[in-house]
């Protein structure tokens, strides 16, 4: 009798497994309180509001470095998850392996360039990113922050990333 | 605006920011127009766990935090200024354990907008580790 397939269920939790393996294997991520949620392909980067996060005490607002800094994580967690999204599918990369500690190597930011639209407020944040070229050797990345409204964003950043070597290349 | 003053407003500058103080951001030096400040290795900063580098968005913290004290320097005077565009290129890894320092300039500054152009490195002024360039508002 044939195997039956797994379920959805199992194969999604497996991959929320190793998203939270992924992002919580960089120190700096987790100094920031960043946080990732998944819906299918799409990610969505949430910084929850901590005070050592302010740069202006008298607005006060977001430090530009802590908005710069979730743009790019953003951005670098998204492109690595829509490059490793298709090889879960076809199985070459092993979820459970990868939840286990066996991470892949990241894109390194070439540039970044960050348009601050608005001042951040104390509040928590979320950030999107659109990888607008994905090539084999690099790829160019759009990210968009905003707070109470999707509308109005307060930063977006256009990054530029050398993509990591993948088996097969020389 | 003489030396003892500058420096005090700049301290103060960096000392008030909660985010600076969180990555032990420190003031080295200041000038009319330019700021020089480094940033601690810290593992909590580590972008890539395997070669334990900084993590870009800490460099960033530091660059934009530098150009900002360079435009408060400047001999105009602003009383407030924010960020409204900054890039940074990164030309090489830092090397981990290193402090690294950056160096800030407001090459120009209109009523509106202040130009600003930083460097960094980890010790070896000659291989930089990143470069940015910006433009500030301006009010005041």
């Amino acid at each position: 009798m044939a195997r039956r397939p797994e379920p959805v269920q199992v194969v999604k939790q497996r991959r929320d497994a190793a998203l939270d393996a992924l992002v919580a294997g960089v120190p700096y991520i987790r100094f920031l309180g960043i946080r990732f949620e998944r819906r299918g392909d799409e990610l969505t980067g949430v910084l929850p509001y901590q005070d050592m996060l302010i740069g202006n005490p008298v607005l006060p607002a977001l430090h530009g470095g802590v908005t710069s800094a979730f743009l790019e994580v953003t951005a670098i967690v998204g492109l690595s998850w829509s490059m490793l999204w298709p090889r879960f599918e076809s199985g070459e990369i092993d979820a459970v392996a990868m939840a286990e500690g066996q991470l892949p190597r990241l894109p390194k930011t070439v540039d970044f360039t960050v348009d601050y639209l608005r001042s951040g407020l104390p509040r928590d944040a979320y950030a999107r990113a659109e990888v607008t070229r994905s090539g084999r050797r690099y790829a160019s990345v759009l990210v968009e922050a905003w707070q109470d409204n999707r509308g109005r964003p307060f930063a977006h950043a256009m990054g530029h990333f050398v993509m990591p070597p993948q088996e097969g290349d020389r | 605006m003489d030396e003892a003053t500058r420096r005090r407003i700049a301290q103060q500058f960096i000392e008030a920011l909660p985010h600076a103080r969180a990555l032990s951001i420190r003031l080295e030096e200041i000038g009319s127009g330019s700021a020089r400040m480094a940033l601690p290795y810290d593992a909590r900063l580590v972008g890539d766990p395997e070669t334990g580098v900084l993590h870009g968005g800490a460099v960033s913290t530091l660059m934009d935090t530098c150009c900002g004290a360079a435009v408060m320097t400047h001999p105009d005077a602003p009383r407030v200024t924010a960020t409204l565009d900054l890039r940074i290129e990164y030309m090489r890894p830092a090397t981990p354990g290193q402090t690294i320092t950056a160096e800030a300039t407001c090459h120009h500054m209109t009523r509106s907008v202040a130009f600003v152009r930083a460097v960094a490195s980890d010790g070896d002024p000659d291989r930089p580790v990143a470069t940015a360039s910006g433009a500030f508002t301006v009010s005041g």
